[in-house]
């Protein structure tokens, strides 16, 4: 079978940019085909991962718009929407109109306007994914992260630190990320002595708001190599949902969506935990670094905070998670974010991630919607 | 309880299970069987937060738990808010009624789209 491969990818600088989301979009797609060496006019499928252009900035019909931007008339266009992780369900979007035969030349842009809206604003946008017995109580992702973080601390004996040492690591990645919002290191006591957000979780243990773009180009393995000897493939990917209601889950430290979608791209690329070699989690909050790395299959249930007290997963670690900084550092611009994740991924398994590079020749991104109701996993594989 | 409080409504499934809020189907994929009024019962704090950073129209600080019911043996979760910030992991707490949780219509949602009252949790 012909493997789905990456041949070109790009992102914004991620932060508060001036630029609307038709503008980033743009960017981010033209230096895309101009890192794959191919014209507009090739793209036969065009995606864009955008969780909420209307609600943000009153633009609806962002890929039709980026079609015309970028002369790619007359591609098939989809705007994928799966809140967070719309990044990773464009991934697969992509993937998919490859593998099926339907396209040769697909190109995905996922990317997200939302520095203009003030914090409560942006928070609301994002909140409104939520049921109505949790709206109307005035749940936020953020206070579903503090309610689960306590519960985790609790439950696993593990101490408040550890979640701060997520956010210094990543912030220290994010350092030599050229695209991060954040290019600034933080130390412990930073991360414990801010304020609170959603107690036990502090302003360091979350994501910032942001505005960004980033891109990817698919196509056939045999038609890569008519491009480039540059090129990653997909070996793997799958996509699964949890409880819409959050507190319906069994067990609330543990993301459904991230096994189930995890086993399914580990089965298809016949590989096991253990090949992993490099990961980007969805950080979105600190305290999902440690559910999805124990969920993901690296380490067993309750034991995820002590690989990063460890060492484990830093970048010169056994497992380096979140090279780029993750969403913690690197920002995340909803849409994008995902699609920035296979990006990293992308990057190291080329050899073309600068002073992050680390040893890899398998790669893993899990994308993560709402509070783990949808999640993406993609595994990536040098050729 | 007051003809005019109205109930917090949980549904039955056929094997036994119930859920708040109630679904088309259950976890067994099967139609409802009934309801029960959670108000008529206490329950476990299973966790809580404070959350500072409040969306427009909602309570500053406002804390929220998810708290679990015992309705003859089946276990049931709920979230909520909390009617004070002196609030610890496996406190019992009771529903208490509340006519607006948040104020309909300052923020995205649709005033009309859903109801705005229910229950917040009080430490018994």
């Amino acid at each position: 079978m012909d493997r789905v491969a990456i041949i070109g990818a790009s992102m914004t600088q991620f932060g508060q940019r001036d630029a609307w989301i038709r503008e980033l979009l743009a960017e981010a797609g033209q230096e895309a085909l101009a890192d794959a060496n191919v014209s507009p006019d090739e793209v036969e499928h065009l995606y864009v991962s955008n969780m909420a252009s209307g609600e943000f900035e009153g633009q609806t019909g962002v890929p039709n718009a980026l079609a015309h931007d970028l002369a790619a008339m007359p591609a098939y266009t989809a705007r994928i929407d799966q809140t967070s992780s719309s990044g990773g369900a464009g991934v697969y979007a992509a993937w998919q109109s490859v593998a099926s035969g339907a396209s040769d030349m697909t190109m995905l842009v996922g990317g997200e306007k939302m520095t203009h809206r003030s914090t409560a604003e942006a928070t609301d946008v994002i909140a409104s994914l939520t049921h109505p017995v949790e709206y109307k109580h005035g749940v936020t992702l953020p206070s579903f992260a503090g309610l689960t973080a306590r519960l985790y601390l609790d439950t696993y004996d593990a101490p408040r630190e550890s979640l701060g040492k997520v956010a210094v690591k990543n912030h220290k990645n994010g350092l030599d990320n050229p695209h991060a919002q954040f290019r600034k290191e933080v130390d412990l006591d930073t991360v414990l002595d801010s304020p609170i957000v959603a107690d036990p979780l502090r302003l360091y243990d979350f994501c910032p708001i942001t505005d960004g773009s980033a891109a990817l180009v698919f196509c056939p393995e045999s038609v890569a190599r008519e491009y480039t000897d540059d090129y990653a493939v997909i070996s793997g990917i799958g996509g699964a949902t949890d409880t819409h209601v959050v507190h319906e889950r069994a067990d609330p430290t543990t993301m459904g969506g991230v096994v189930n979608s995890s086993e399914i791209a580990y089965e298809m690329a016949d590989l096991e935990p253990d090949d992993v070699d490099v990961a980007e989690l969805h950080d979105m909050f600190t305290i999902l670094e440690f559910l999805q790395s124990e969920d993901l299959g690296f380490f067993e249930k309750g034991e995820g905070w002590k690989a990063v007290e460890e060492g484990v997963t830093d970048r010169d670690g056994e497992l380096p998670i979140n090279t780029s900084g993750g969403l913690k550092s690197k920002g995340h611009p909803l849409g994008a974010s995902g699609v920035a994740q296979v990006y990293e991924i992308y990057k190291q398994l080329i050899g073309d991630a600068g002073k992050r590079q680390v040893e890899a020749d398998v790669g893993l991104a899990c994308n993560v919607g709402g509070f783990g109701n949808c999640v993406t996993t993609t595994i990536m594989e040098s050729r | 309880m007051s003809d005019d409080i109205p109930p917090m409504e949980a549904y039955r499934y056929p094997d036994g299970s119930i859920t708040y809020p109630g679904h088309p189907v259950g976890p067994g994929g099967e139609e409802p069987v009934g309801t029960v009024d959670l108000s008529e019962y206490t329950a476990t704090v299973l966790t809580w937060t404070t959350s500072t950073a409040t969306p427009p129209g909602v309570r500053q600080p406002n804390t929220l738990a998810i708290v679990e019911f015992d309705v003859d043996g089946e276990p049931v979760r709920a979230i909520g808010q909390v009617t004070t910030e002196d609030v610890e992991i496996g406190d019992e707490v009771e529903p208490v009624y509340a006519e607006e949780l948040r104020e309909p219509g300052a923020g995205i949602r649709e005033p009309e789209s859903q109801e705005w009252d229910g229950y917040r949790f009080t430490p018994v």
